[in-house]
């Protein structure tokens, strides 16, 4: 644990050093939601039943570029080599960079929450529901796109293998979250109850997976 | 100087219970493949006959029941090579069974498993054009199987990325275990999904298809060969593998052995 939270303070350091999540990955998800309002149309009627989606969209593409720059840290100077040779957990590397990518998540879901209330119309309402599946659903990405990301890592084709793997994987989160965020914004958070445990399981799950498989994959190279 | 690459002998230990059919074990091995693939002929072209010209027309169904010979029988198959690709991957990473022909069966299955899946949502749509009026409907099945379709092309995509084989290996088994765990959470979540909103639009249930007499013989039929396929599609699949890796090594050696009599004076 104490790896996990010296891992997760070293690459959040890295980011508020190098700014690259605020200065390109914000700005990507805002440029994402932008063009999801170009491609519907102004017409708020429309945009407004849809921004619970296509927020968590944004979200889902964000996280590949969050997870990508997660790696390309690590890549750089055998920094993963040194992370290997300091003798951390690697469970405790694991959950310490999946963290370090929920916390960079979060911090983008807020931003771009305004920018679906401001875009599209969005009313937000059930505070609770929504800050609850956006942790438990950040939870999840953040930990299936750290383990793929992990499976990517180093092969020269990981620009295009990531988003291909991580994607469909994800769709149960879109889902899940996607519910979590309409009924909330509809008013009714307490219907959503099932879904969020849906988000539950699926962090729990792939949590558990990461925990467990991230030694075999910094084994190599 | 060439090196004749002999065609199939292997001098690996002999098959385990768990590999597929038509494993190459010497020269028995590729007698049972072939008369697999003999078997899986005939049972398709049998089934083809039977579905075609023998069977009924169904009532409600009209020839259209006739699908019903191949649709199921492909999409068992391409659960059934998943369910394989799993296990061969879990035997891949667990250390006591480590050995590279568990990485080739899950390979070959998987590959297997993603025509078969391609098969299955064409001739699903197909069946869903005249009898629904639509290509494709969000229903929790077919919406699963089209999830799976991308996860595992997803996963061939992986493993023909260039680089160390064992490292490969390794990420895919990894990967394998990851995209197959999701399979129940999707459909899990696509059917609740689909219950909780808007009523389906078709129903997949309603028409009742009663299966009885030559068609039940020919749907057995149906499911019989296309598994001998599936088995007869993956032992060739290892074979090649095998045969490829072994190119790949012993080309190299064949190579160097004539550089250096190149350079001998």
């Amino acid at each position: 644990m104490r790896d996990a939270v010296l891992v997760c303070g070293k690459d959040l350091r890295i980011e508020i050093r190098s700014r690259v999540a605020v200065n390109q990955v914000v700005p990507f998800a805002l440029a994402v939601v932008l063009l999801f309002g170009l491609a519907l149309g102004p017409d708020r009627r429309v945009l407004a039943p849809a921004s619970a989606g296509l927020f968590w969209v944004a979200v889902l593409l964000s996280t590949v570029l969050t997870v990508q720059r997660s790696f390309a840290v690590e890549s750089a100077d055998e920094a993963r080599e040194g992370l290997r040779l300091s003798g951390l957990d690697p469970a405790g590397v694991f959950l310490g960079k999946a963290g370090a990518v929920l916390a960079e998540l979060l911090v983008l879901e807020v931003v771009l929450s305004a920018g679906i209330a401001l875009l599209y119309g969005a009313r937000l309402a059930g505070f609770g529901m929504l800050a609850g599946s956006a942790v438990l659903g950040s939870i999840g990405l953040a930990a299936v796109g750290m383990l793929y990301g992990a499976v990517a890592s180093g092969l020269r084709v990981r620009e295009t293998l990531l988003p291909l793997l991580f994607l469909p994987v994800a769709a149960p989160v879109l889902l899940a979250a996607t519910k979590c965020w309409n009924l909330a914004l509809a008013g009714t958070p307490s219907h959503a109850e099932g879904w969020l445990s849906l988000l539950a399981v699926f962090a729990v799950l792939y949590v558990t997976i990461g925990t467990v498989s991230f030694g075999p994959l910094l084994e190599d190279r | 100087m060439t090196t004749v690459l002999e065609p199939i002998s292997q001098p690996e230990p002999p098959a385990p219970a768990v590999s597929p059919p038509g494993r190459r074990a010497g020269r028995g091995g590729a007698v049972a493949l072939r008369s697999t693939g003999l078997l899986a002929l005939a049972g398709v072209v049998a089934t083809v006959w039977l579905g075609l010209w023998v069977t009924p027309k169904a009532k409600g169904f009209g020839d259209l029941v006739r699908l019903l010979y191949i649709h199921p029988p492909m999409a068992w198959v391409a659960f059934l090579a998943y369910g394989v690709a799993t296990l061969a991957s879990l035997l891949y990473l667990w250390p006591r069974t480590r050995h590279p022909r568990f990485d080739r069966l899950a390979g070959a299955s998987a590959e297997t498993g993603v025509v078969f899946t391609g098969l299955t949502l064409v001739t699903g749509s197909i069946w869903g054009r005249p009898s629904w009026g639509v290509w494709w409907t969000w229903d929790p099945l077919l919406t699963t199987t089209a999830l799976l379709f991308v996860l595992y092309l997803g996963y061939l995509a992986l493993r023909r990325v260039p680089g160390d084989a064992a490292t490969v290996a390794r990420r895919a088994a990894i990967a394998s275990l990851i995209a197959f765990l999701d399979v129940p959470i999707v459909y899990f979540s696509v059917s609740w999904w689909r219950s909780l909103h808007q009523p389906p639009t078709v129903d997949l249930t309603g028409r009742h298809l009663y299966v009885h007499g030559s068609m039940a013989w020919t749907l057995l039929l149906g499911f019989v060969s296309f598994t001998l396929a599936y088995a007869w599609l993956v032992g060739h699949r290892c074979r090649l593998s095998v045969l490829r890796e072994r190119e790949a090594s012993e080309g190299l050696a064949a190579a160097l052995e004539e550089r250096r009599l190149e350079g001998a004076p």
